[in-house]
């Protein structure tokens, strides 16, 4: 757990030395516990604090990096519950499952299909993450060549699915040069696998049915010497996995406990009787404390909703994302094109300049300072009012761009059109759709 | 050697009220189930720490008239039914939602401005085609919502209606209804911990007892904002289950109505294949929504595809 300002001073000198480069030792307490400073600055600290801070400053979930031959995925290091409490840092890795015994054409088409797939959602690329390849065949060679056949035609991080060490050796060998996640250590394999994860320096998954099985196994796996871990529960279901994430979550967080402070893998499975559907339990592992999630199935319609969810509950709260107030000239809009306001909250922008732009019509963009938050939202804060509408007209010089004196705001903040009035003298006030989608049937229809 | 593992539990000083809408027979109106939503004594489905006596509950938004502007895909999944309230109603009921949420119109069929009379009509044939447990809204212009409210509330009068949407600027007259006609309302308000606490004092102020209001914080659909609702409903339940009496009512959102507002449902043409097969990204993207939501806290879900209530159902029945 992180220790405070307070606490860290107790385990300083206490001599206000001055050598750290800050003038008391409590200063330096300060900054080390909102990590502007390094403990190696004070050349005096004792073996024992040191020991103690260090021990502190372990993150309660280990960060675990996957690496492929182009490309990394870093998960864990998780500090919170709840996104609001600050922000969750890792976004959970999104791997698509192929099987050895499914034959290299099949895997290979899927892989190609899955390692291609990007969507722009507000100007963020969204891919895949990765493949799990399962060694479902149980034979050494299938499964090595089956991997080697996936790495033919994708360079992403991979997860390597086989209870046998055996097998798993010889997919750790096709996997020369980059550092698959193992799956997985049980209580009958972990002494193979341990030594292959060492061997290879690879991170390893250890399985076990129950949370008491679970910290067994980790305990032994790191007297062993493995510390790149990552658990799987063994989840099924709605209800059995966010009880079982959220208890492991908790335990790290809450309690502190090692043997269960990593990040964990779930498996949204579908299933034998039919009742869990993938989207779903995976939506779910989303806002409830997966780390990787290995979907069986490719489809774009499922991965697009999820990877959206997954960018939008990982957004810092505190930083939504922006894009710079001012003037957006879109299908280069002439002295005759709409003006239209909006806040810039970048989903915002992005929306009604997506809208603009696919209608066909130039217009004219003021983007206003909203503070990066959406209309309403900003509305209701106070951030997107008359003033602020009538400074970003200003500010953009629209005066001197455009002949008319129409200007068009966001349906949802209809009700300042009559202050508008007031701060735009000389305007004619526009009540927009509500949705940004609409825009294009607003224009053909009120512009002109 | 064995290891002990001792699981952090969470001793919740507060508990969700607990809201009863619609009315038997025995309760003085028509409904053929009384249904009871909130009660949480700890978060979304983690039953180690406290009880769920009620699971979260669907709805599904019918129309007083064909909707203008609803995507293509909702239109064929109901079919001929969006043509009439009352065959909605009943396919609805089909579908398996647990409550109708009628919204009524501007326009009458004729286009001319709704009235208090259609209104009344219209919720006459709702409440006798279908005996499912009911919430009427207004079109959302204050002084139309007022108007049309006060004539159902006096229409459907002890049928314990979730009326609404009363919001911080407009909500007097529908409260003032809901309590002389014994109806209950949806308190509306954009996305804030403060706001949604607030309305709730200045409703139970008039004298609206908490038993009769259900909040609605206000959602984003996924991709346009999800993540500021989500977030705000946490933190409203987080609240409620701290003790802080004024956040403890059950929470309806509306991820059905947002969700089909984004291009990524609404429209098939024009957008990146990357994007995959329409219907099924339709629904997945309303499926998506609901299903974060409902990990926020969602007490009622109000959902338009059929499909999406489907899965949510599974969700629902999976987790509690």
């Amino acid at each position: 757990m992180a220790l405070t300002g307070l606490e860290i001073y107790k385990l300083l000198p206490q001599t206000n030395c001055k050598e750290c480069g800050l003038p008391t030792c409590l200063a330096f307490a300060m900054k080390l516990a909102a990590k502007q400073a390094e403990l190696k600055q004070c050349p005096y600290v004792s073996e024992e604090s040191k020991a103690k801070l260090e021990a502190a400053s372990t993150p309660p979930i280990r960060l675990v990096t996957l690496a492929g031959e182009d490309g990394k995925l870093e998960v864990g290091n998780e500090t919170v519950l709840f996104r609001h409490e600050k922000t969750f840092y890792h976004r959970p890795g999104l791997f698509i499952r192929v099987k050895d015994s499914d034959g290299v054409p099949s895997i290979q088409e899927k892989v190609k299909a899955a390692d291609s797939f990007k969507v722009d959602y507000v100007g963020i690329p969204l891919t895949v993450d990765g493949f799990a390849v399962e060694s479902a065949s149980g034979d050494p060679a299938t499964f090595e060549a089956a991997i080697k056949a996936v790495r033919e035609v994708s360079k992403r991080p991979l997860v390597l699915m086989s209870s046998s060490p055996e097998a798993m050796a010889a997919g750790a060998k096709a996997c020369a040069g980059t550092s698959p996640l193992l799956h997985a250590a049980d209580e009958k394999n972990w002494e193979g696998m341990v030594a292959l994860a060492k061997a290879n320096k690879m991170p390893l998954v250890v399985r076990a049915p129950t949370l008491e099985k679970l910290a067994e196994l980790t305990d032994k796996i790191r007297q062993a010497g493995v510390e790149d871990l990552i658990l799987d529960p063994e989840v099924v279901g709605y209800s059995d996995t966010l009880m079982a994430l959220t208890q492991l979550r908790r335990l790290a967080l809450k309690k502190n406990f090692r043997p269960l402070g990593y990040p964990v893998i779930a498996f949204p499975r579908t299933g034998t009787n039919g009742k869990v559907d993938q989207v779903v339990l995976a939506a779910e592992m989303i806002a409830k404390y997966a780390s990787l999630i290995v979907l069986d199935r490719f489809d774009p319609a499922e991965v697009y909703p999820l990877l959206v969810l997954r960018q939008n509950v990982y957004t810092d709260p505190q930083k939504p994302i922006q894009v710079q107030p001012g003037l957006y000239e879109i299908n280069a809009p002439k002295d005759d094109s709409p003006v239209l306001v909006t806040t810039n909250f970048s989903i915002t922008y992005f929306a009604v300049s997506n809208e603009v732009e696919g209608s066909g019509w130039p217009g004219w963009l003021v983007v206003a300072d909203a503070e990066g938050m959406s209309v309403l939202t900003a509305w209701a804060a106070g951030k997107f009012d008359a003033d602020r509408i009538a400074k970003a007209m200003k500010n953009t010089g629209m005066e001197g761009k455009v002949k008319h004196r129409r200007v068009i705001i966001p349906g949802q903040v209809a009700v300042l059109s009559g202050e508008l009035e007031e701060t735009l003298p000389g305007w004619e006030i526009l009540v927009g759709p509500r949705e940004a989608v609409d825009i294009p049937n607003y224009l053909k229809a009120m512009w002109k | 050697m064995p290891v002990t593992v001792e699981l952090p539990k969470e001793k919740w000083a507060g508990k969700v009220r607990e809201v009863t809408l619609g009315a038997t027979p025995a309760e003085g109106g028509t409904r053929a189930r009384m249904l009871t939503i909130g009660g949480e004594g700890t978060l979304p489905g983690l039953r180690f720490d406290g009880d769920l006596p009620h699971k979260p509950i669907i709805a599904i938004e019918i129309r007083q008239r064909k909707p203008e502007d609803w995507s293509p895909l909702l239109l064929k999944a109901w079919g001929t039914a969006i043509e009439s309230p009352v065959e909605w109603a009943k396919a609805a009921e089909a579908a398996g939602t647990d409550l109708l949420y009628l919204a009524l119109s501007m326009t009458t069929a004729d286009g001319k401005p709704n009235t208090s009379d259609a209104a009344r009509a219209v919720v006459r044939q709702v409440l006798t085609a279908s005996s499912l447990p009911l919430a009427v809204v207004g079109p959302g212009q204050a002084e139309m919502d007022n108007e049309l409210m006060v004539a159902v509330a006096e229409e459907a009068k002890g049928e314990r209606l979730l009326l609404g949407v009363c919001e911080d600027k407009n909500y007097r007259t529908i409260v003032a209804t809901a309590m002389a006609n014994g109806h209950l309302v949806q308190s509306k308000t954009p996305m804030d911990v403060n706001l949604a606490k607030q309305l709730v004092i200045l409703i139970h102020d008039m004298g609206m007892p908490l038993e009769r209001i259900v909040m609605d914080p206000t959602t984003g659909a996924l991709g346009y904002g999800i993540e500021y609702g989500y977030s705000v409903m946490e933190r409203l339940r987080l609240a409620a289950l701290q003790g802080d009496g004024m956040t403890q009512q059950p929470m309806i959102v509306t991820p059905g109505e947002e969700a089909w507002k984004a291009k990524e449902a609404k429209v098939g043409e024009g957008v990146p294949a990357a994007w995959g097969d329409w219907s099924a990204r339709a629904v997945n993207w309303e499926t998506t929504t609901a299903t974060a939501l409902i990990h926020a806290g969602a007490d009622v879900v109000v959902l338009r595809h059929p499909d999406s209530v489907k899965r949510i159902r599974a969700l629902i029945e999976g987790l509690l």
